[in-house]
């Protein structure tokens, strides 16, 4: 399994970008933390995901 | 006469609005509006979990040529701070940073000295680090030293629309510490950011007392108004205040009687 915000996610194999596009995530609006590194979008082809990997996918939101 | 210029300086670069805008709390439809009518030149975000169920980008619905000032909201020390400082930059914002950490999820008050830590870090790396801070001249003074671009004191807890309730303490930021004093958190009505502006304030930042008002763009042109007000008394220099009794306003001589 891998986390994923939070959540264990059966995505061990997948590139990164597949999952990301598979989960429904806009690339243009987000950043990947993997494993606790920002990962450039360069990246995300080449990033396969692993069992036990973290992953925080983070976006701006409103705010004060 | 020409006219001179008065511009907000923050980190090198040039302002001419003293109004910075929250996006928290009200729709993204709104946000345009309320940027425009609040005249606002920087515009604050949080940095959060993405959830593919909102599609919508907030990037897309703000003006283009707005600054981004993303905060550290969420951080619970410098750590925290310093690492979504750094997402907030992947995001594409800009080298802007508000810091903001929170131990205390009651009353949102700002832990200082990781503040500091935070700004030190964020500045070595060439951010404009904006910290959001308690009042305290000591503190101010040593995000100074630790590169600060602007001090952020609060007037009162976030979101509480309170008002000016720490003013004496950034009356004291603002004579003793020689960069921008941003008036950030408890804001509540245009008449507060007033004063605090003729205080010699840089800048007023206000988020829940537009989002929780009846009519935010109206509200955001309200205190735009009193911004530019009480910027302009401030320049003007305000007239004194008699200890006791009255002055005339008007001729003391050439009375109708005797």
């Amino acid at each position: 399994m891998v986390r994923i915000n939070g959540e264990d996610k059966a995505a061990a194999g997948k590139s990164l970008c597949d999952y990301l596009q598979e989960a429904g995530y806009d690339r243009r609006a987000i950043a990947v933390e993997y494993n606790e590194v920002i990962l450039p979008k360069q990246d995300y082809e080449t990033t396969v995901l692993q069992d036990g990997d973290v992953v925080e996918i983070v976006c701006f939101m409103g705010g004060g | 006469m020409e006219k001179q210029e008065d511009c907000l300086v923050i980190g090198g670069h040039r302002f001419y609005s003293r109004f910075i805008l929250g996006s928290g709390k009200y729709s993204l439809q709104l946000i345009e509006a309320a940027v425009r009518d609040a005249g606002a030149e920087i515009v604050t975000l949080a940095v959060r979990r993405a959830n593919t169920k909102e599609q919508e980008n907030i990037l897309d619905y703000i003006p283009k040529g707005v600054t981004l000032l993303p905060n550290t909201s969420g951080a619970r020390n410098a750590d925290e701070a310093v690492r979504i400082a750094h997402l907030a930059r992947e995001l594409g914002c800009g080298d802007f940073v508000k810091i903001e950490i929170m131990r205390d999820s009651k009353y949102l008050l700002p832990d200082n000295g990781e503040t500091i830590k935070a700004t030190e870090r964020l500045a070595k790396e060439g951010f404009v680090v904006m910290p959001y801070m308690y009042p305290d001249l000591n503190v101010a003074r040593d995000l100074v030293e630790a590169g600060a671009a602007a001090v952020m004191p609060l007037a009162a807890p976030i979101g509480s629309n309170k008002g000016l309730a720490t003013k004496e303490f950034i009356q004291i930021l603002i004579d003793e510490i020689d960069l921008p004093i941003i008036v950030d958190a408890g804001i509540g009505k245009p008449s507060e950011a007033c004063a605090a502006m003729e205080m010699g304030a840089a800048a007023i930042m206000a988020n829940t007392a537009l989002a929780t008002a009846g009519n935010l763009p109206l509200m955001a042109a309200a205190f735009k108004d009193a911004i530019a007000a009480g910027r302009k008394a401030y320049l003007a220099g305000l007239g004194r205040v008699l200890t006791r009794g009255a002055a005339a306003s008007d001729p003391l001589t050439g009375f109708l009687h005797d």
